[in-house]
């Protein structure tokens, strides 16, 4: 059983999960607000609170605690990851035949979805009103596929994949086509999309498709495309405290109200007891204050400064590659107004 | 008093009257004053801003034992600029304050950034010893 904190404590520094409702959700330690407490910013206590601590990364996710810091600024991280950390995508859909069943306008939007691996910290953003774009703005794709009847099919076969040659259009069809002097600063990086089993449309014989894409430099806010994570988000670490002890039968109870791993029954002295081992796995369903008997016996809370962030890309950067350039976006936003203070100042 | 806002010190920090050549460069900031009032009270527009830097930057000024009131509001959700007051007390210039979080942020980020870098290089090194 964890020592109860005193009240004040309890206020600043946990987020309670009650029956109806959920309690001190905003910060509220702003110099001024608690006596005893000195709340000015001071960034040596902040470098001491502060830790980050990498759970879990792999190619494609992940999966890292950021402790000791407010949530103004960590939604912030969370923000800029969504919205406004650039990468390339294509923009500009030059159809020269479409003769698929797929409309003119829904291939367009299929293709812009499409993530597209090249490191978009090599190229710039186009010009307003630049309409040909430059080898430094623009990656060219190119899609061309025709579909045909397959002469070696059997004569009563109807299996499409046997029948007709090319009928499924994936984005590996898609084709890099260098610009000016992309062929020998970009010659071992494999620029196109990032996963090659995407299907765009299905041709039958006869249907082909020629097209021409150009990508450019975007963010999130703009349109969902330019987005390079699948989704970027945190929770708060959860905390559940036992007020008594709970034991027999009870224990089981309370350990099924919980997700599995959360709450384990020992046995001590012959009784079976429950125990909180790993809060963590909880999702906060908060099941336990549904039972009468239960409810009473358990605090349900989290931790407000501590934020499990979960990060997994669409595969144009690597997730930690990702993280900080969402920190520098937030650094350049900052150092966008102190510029522009400054000037102002000498006026 | 919020209603009409007097818009005597009206700050425009475009560069369009100086740089001569480029006419539609937009503003960046704005300072919006009352008549009268000191130098403490000062609503700053900030152009296409939003929550993101809006509420991190509200939570830095606000950790300023000098500053009085600190809010930011969006105008209207089609447009994308922040009204982000500030109030002193003490006297001291609202651009004060308004610097000193901007540059707390930064130290902030700048710190979380190396933080991370380091946990990430840590956890890889970890990483490649348990493959080996």
């Amino acid at each position: 059983m964890a020592a109860s904190m005193s009240n004040v404590d309890e206020i600043r520094d946990r987020v309670i999960l009650g029956e109806f409702g959920v309690k001190n959700v905003h910060s509220t330690d702003f110099p001024g607000n608690y006596p005893g407490y000195n709340d000015t910013w001071d960034f040596k206590t902040f470098k001491k609170k502060f830790r980050i601590d990498v759970v879990h990364m792999d190619e494609n996710s992940l999966e890292f605690d950021m402790v000791g810091i407010d949530a103004a600024i960590a939604n912030a991280f969370r923000r800029i990851l969504l919205a406004e950390v650039p990468t390339m995508a294509v923009e500009k859909v030059f159809i020269y035949n479409n003769t698929s069943i797929i409309q003119d306008e829904v291939l367009a939007h299929r293709l812009g979805l499409i993530p597209i691996k090249a490191d978009p910290r090599l190229f710039e953003y186009r010009n307003n009103g630049d309409e040909e774009g430059t080898e430094i703005d623009t990656i060219q794709l190119q899609l061309k596929i025709k579909c045909t009847r397959n002469p070696r099919a059997s004569k009563d076969s109807s299996d499409p994949k046997e029948l007709y040659l090319n009928h499924m259009v994936y984005s590996r069809d898609m084709t890099w086509v260098p610009i000016g002097n992309q062929a020998d600063v970009f010659a071992d990086a494999k620029i196109g999309p990032v996963h090659e089993d995407i299907l765009l449309a299905q041709l039958r014989p006869g249907q082909e498709l020629d097209i021409v894409m150009h990508c450019v430099k975007g963010i999130g806010k703009d349109h969902a495309k330019f987005s390079p994570v699948a989704t970027a988000s945190y929770r708060l670490l959860p905390e559940i405290t036992l007020l008594q002890m709970v034991e027999g039968e009870k224990a089981e109870r309370l350990k099924r109200c919980f997700s599995p791993g959360v709450i384990e029954v020992e046995n001590i002295d012959g009784e079976q007891v429950a125990k909180v081992v790993n809060s963590r796995l909880d999702t906060c369903s908060r099941e336990v204050l549904r039972h009468d008997d239960l409810k009473s016996l358990v605090k349900l809370g989290r931790v407000r400064d501590h934020f499990i962030f979960s990060v997994e890309t669409t595969g144009i950067l690597p997730p930690d590659v990702l993280v900080s350039e969402a920190v520098n976006v937030l650094i350049a936003k900052c150092q966008k107004f102190l510029s522009e203070l400054d000037l102002t100042e000498m006026e | 008093m919020f209603a009409n806002h007097h818009k005597t010190k009206e700050e425009e920090t475009s560069h369009a009257s100086m740089a001569g050549t480029d006419t539609e460069k937009k503003p960046v900031v704005e300072m919006v004053q009352a008549d009268g009032s000191d130098e403490g009270c000062v609503t700053f527009v900030l152009h296409e801003e939003d929550h993101t830097l809006g509420n991190s930057l509200r939570y830095m000024v606000m950790k300023n034992p000098d500053v009085e009131f600190c809010g930011y509001s969006i105008t209207h959700p089609s447009e994308s600029k922040i009204n982000f007051r500030i109030q002193t007390r003490g006297g001291v210039p609202a651009t004060e304050p308004l610097r000193k979080g901007l540059n707390d942020l930064t130290d902030v980020c700048k710190h979380v950034l190396h933080t991370f870098e380091a946990q990430v290089k840590e956890f890889k090194e970890k990483q490649g010893e348990t493959m080996e």
